[in-house]
């Protein structure tokens, strides 16, 4: 870390970061797990879910686009932002049609492994029963809306790594939905299957055809270890 | 139990009826002499896969219909794995794909026939039909014979953990998909299975000695207990052997002979059809040749032995010749020999695990194939309650636009209301009616072991109500159970 690192605590825990750094950014090299649903990596944030929230100095904040400051004192891991963002998964079970039992993202959908994560076990609030439709007219990926969480990371990897615009949202508030580039249906756009977008999805919703159920369980990646486990385990080995 | 008014017409319903799975019931009509005008099994539950899977991807299917049953998903896995094939275009799998789906099957059927011949049928042969309502269940055969029902609960327990090492769960697992299968059997799996699997086979031959002993003894009353000719349904491999998990279609005459023979799966609408009658939610399937009057047929384990020429096991294969010398060589026609062929199977299934395991095709890698894309895919497979048909249409965006189930229940479902009669004849007519008497009705639907829930889908009430109504319409008595 250069000299002009900054230093702050996430749950009491001294965490040194660069200036240019997010909390999220600088608590995923720490080691240290903060929840999250549209954030990654390789993109931008979009700070859509809200699922980060976090509390900096006493007020809530997105870890996901909130830049790190010294002194700054986060509250991450605590129960009151735990039962916070368990509602915020629960609101997303019953406002879509997420039938995990036969989904083909079972064992490694992320909207799923957060529900276990934070123990969710089964919605308090009321369903939707939205009714949307499903887009097949690719020929080698599909976009199933029912699961779709609006988290706009197919929006933002279309644009900033394939260099493309094939999905954008379209509507407001509760008839938000995702969109794609063509009145007749995502198979007229200009998706490929190798697009960055195309395996982004954190849940079912876009997904690569004739790829299902090829993982056996037991070895899908949330099978055995609670989602997060791989930014933990660098805390347990550092 | 309700009084038998001695006046006017009355309706007996049985309500649902006991220690099968699933949901269903039995009204009884009878006139003022008390004689059995009409009787019917019918089926509470309704089903809806057929029509939830429109529109979902092939792909999907193997994983979403087996949900129409928590008892044995393994076979709508497999079946519609097998349809699925078709339309990969997979002719072949690869043999680790086709021993790994029959050692999953075997482990099935194995678990299922134990827990049925145990759990719900073991008391009411045990104990009587009619003995009391507090001993006909399966805490008093723990009591009774404690060994016998340790080895129930290990038999079930070491095939569902074939289905957990096949399928990745015990209960609704993803291990067959489309072309193949997803895992082979790892060596460290393999051993654990071939540790137990000598006690398993002999305790299989314990079942189904005592299964014999007990048909034997009492062999005038079981084998006339709500018999009946009827046509016998199931698949045979090409040379007539037995095979649950693969074959052609055959179909033979309560005389034995032969109605139709080596019918391909895609070829299936030909021969077999279905009629809706409006007092039931399942479909009553016939030979079509034949027609709804005569066409109608038994299947499950009696049918199966029935129609096929030999059993490729050794021990079944020998208890196959001596079940059938009780007709002669030709097809037995008795509801309670269900129990007897079903314990055949039950050897059979274990015998098939044992050479399954000592083949080191399990732990091959080739585990998918696929050829070309077709929009059609018919398959079956012998599930434990007999012939299963799954038929699927896709279109080219890999949605699924049709699909029909024909399930092993559906198929027996004519049997069953005959079984229901022919027993309401032999031992209700004119009678005061008891509730062992009426327990005789579930006796003989049980031998079918029917799971409704597979032929249907939906809640049901777990209780017993039965009524007697007078001709009237007036409630005479009613009594509740449960």
């Amino acid at each position: 870390m250069s000299k002009d690192a900054v230093t702050f605590t996430i749950d009491g825990v001294e965490v040194k970061a660069k200036p240019d750094q997010t909390i999220m950014e600088a608590a995923d090299a720490a080691g240290i797990y903060i929840p999250r649903l549209c954030y990654h990596k390789d993109l931008l944030p979009g700070g859509h879910c809200r699922v980060c929230t976090v509390r900096v100095n006493g007020r809530p904040a997105n870890a996901c686009t909130f830049p790190v400051n010294s002194g700054i004192v986060v509250e991450n891991d605590t129960e009151e932002l735990k039962a916070l963002r368990r509602d915020i998964i629960e609101m997303l079970f019953v406002e879509g049609n997420h039938y995990c039992p036969s989904c083909e993202a079972s064992g490694k959908c992320e909207l799923q492994a957060m529900a276990y994560r934070l123990e969710l076990l089964t919605p308090q609030m009321p369903y939707a029963w939205p009714k949307r439709e499903l887009d097949a007219t690719h020929p080698d990926v599909y976009l199933d809306r029912d699961r779709c969480i609006l988290c706009g990371r197919c929006v933002r990897a279309s644009v900033q790594l394939d260099g493309k615009r094939v999905f954008g949202f379209e509507n407001r508030g509760a008839q938000k939905r995702i969109a794609v580039d063509s009145a007749t249906g995502m198979g007229d756009t200009d998706l490929s299957a190798k697009d960055r977008a195309a395996s982004i999805c954190p849940t079912g919703c876009l997904t690569i055809k004739r790829q299902g159920y090829l993982t056996p369980v037991g070895k899908r990646p949330y099978d055995k270890v609670p989602i997060g486990s791989d930014i933990e385990k660098k805390q347990a080995a550092g | 139990m309700a009084k038998t008014a001695t006046q006017g017409k009355r309706k007996i319903t049985i309500n649902p009826v006991t220690r099968v799975e699933g949901h269903g019931k039995v009204t009884l009509h009878l006139d003022d002499a008390g004689h059995i005008e009409q009787a019917r099994f019918h089926i509470i539950e309704f089903r809806g896969f057929e029509r939830f899977v429109q529109g979902r991807f092939y792909w999907e299917a193997p994983t979403i219909v087996q949900r129409l049953c928590g008892i044995c998903p393994v076979s709508h896995h497999l079946a519609a794995s097998k349809a699925m094939d078709v339309i990969v275009g997979a002719d072949k799998i690869t043999p680790t794909a086709e021993k790994m789906r029959r050692l999953m099957h075997y482990g099935q059927t194995f678990q299922s026939h134990a827990m049925h011949f145990y759990h719900l049928c073991s008391p009411d042969l045990l104990f009587g039909f009619d003995a009391p309502v507090e001993k006909r269940n399966v805490i008093a055969v723990i009591e009774a014979a404690p060994e016998t029902a340790t080895h129930a609960v290990l038999m079930r327990k070491y095939g569902q953990e074939i289905i957990k090492a096949t399928c990745g769960k015990k209960v609704h697992g993803t291990g067959s998909i489309p072309g193949g299968m997803n895992k082979n059997l790892s060596i460290e799996e393999r051993d654990v299975f071939l540790k137990d699997i000598d006690t398993m086979l002999e305790w299989s031959v314990e079942a189904l000695n005592l299964c014999k002993k007990i048909t034997l003894e009492k062999k005038d009353f079981l084998l006339a207990f709500g018999a009946f000719d009827s046509n016998h349904v199931g698949i045979v491999r090409e040379d007539g052997c037995l095979d649950l998990y693969d074959g052609k279609l055959r179909a033979k005459a309560a005389d034995g002979a032969i109605i139709f023979d080596q019918v391909a799966p895609a070829d299936y609408l030909d021969y077999i059809a279905e009629e809706v009658r409006p007092w039931s939610y399942m479909k009553f399937p016939f030979i079509r040749s034949l027609g709804k009057e005569k066409g109608w047929y038994r299947v499950g384990p009696l049918a199966r032995i029935n129609i096929c020429d030999y059993i490729d096991t050794p021990i079944a294969e020998k208890e196959r010749q001596e079940f059938m010398a009780l007709g002669g060589g030709k097809p037995i026609n008795a509801s309670m020999a269900y129990h007897w062929a079903r314990m055949i199977e039950l050897v059979h299934s274990a015998e098939k695990i044992k050479e399954l395991l000592n083949d080191s095709d399990l732990q091959g890698d080739k585990l998918v194939t696929s050829g070309k894309r077709r929009n059609r895919g018919v398959a079956w497979i012998e599930a434990p309650r007999g012939t299963l048909f799954h038929h699927y249409e896709v279109n080219d965006r890999d949605q699924i636009t049709l699909a029909n189930l024909i399930v092993s229940t559906t198929n027996n479902n004519e049997a069953m209301n005959r079984v229901v009669q022919v027993v309401a004849k032999q031992y209700l007519e004119g009678k005061e009616i008891t509730e062992g008497l009426l327990n005789h009705i579930e006796v003989g639907i049980r031998a079918y072991d029917p799971c409704l829930s597979c032929a249907t889908h939906a809640l049901g009430q777990m209780r017993l109500h039965v009524q007697l109504v007078g001709a009237d319409g007036a409630v005479l008595d009613e009594k509740y159970r449960g």
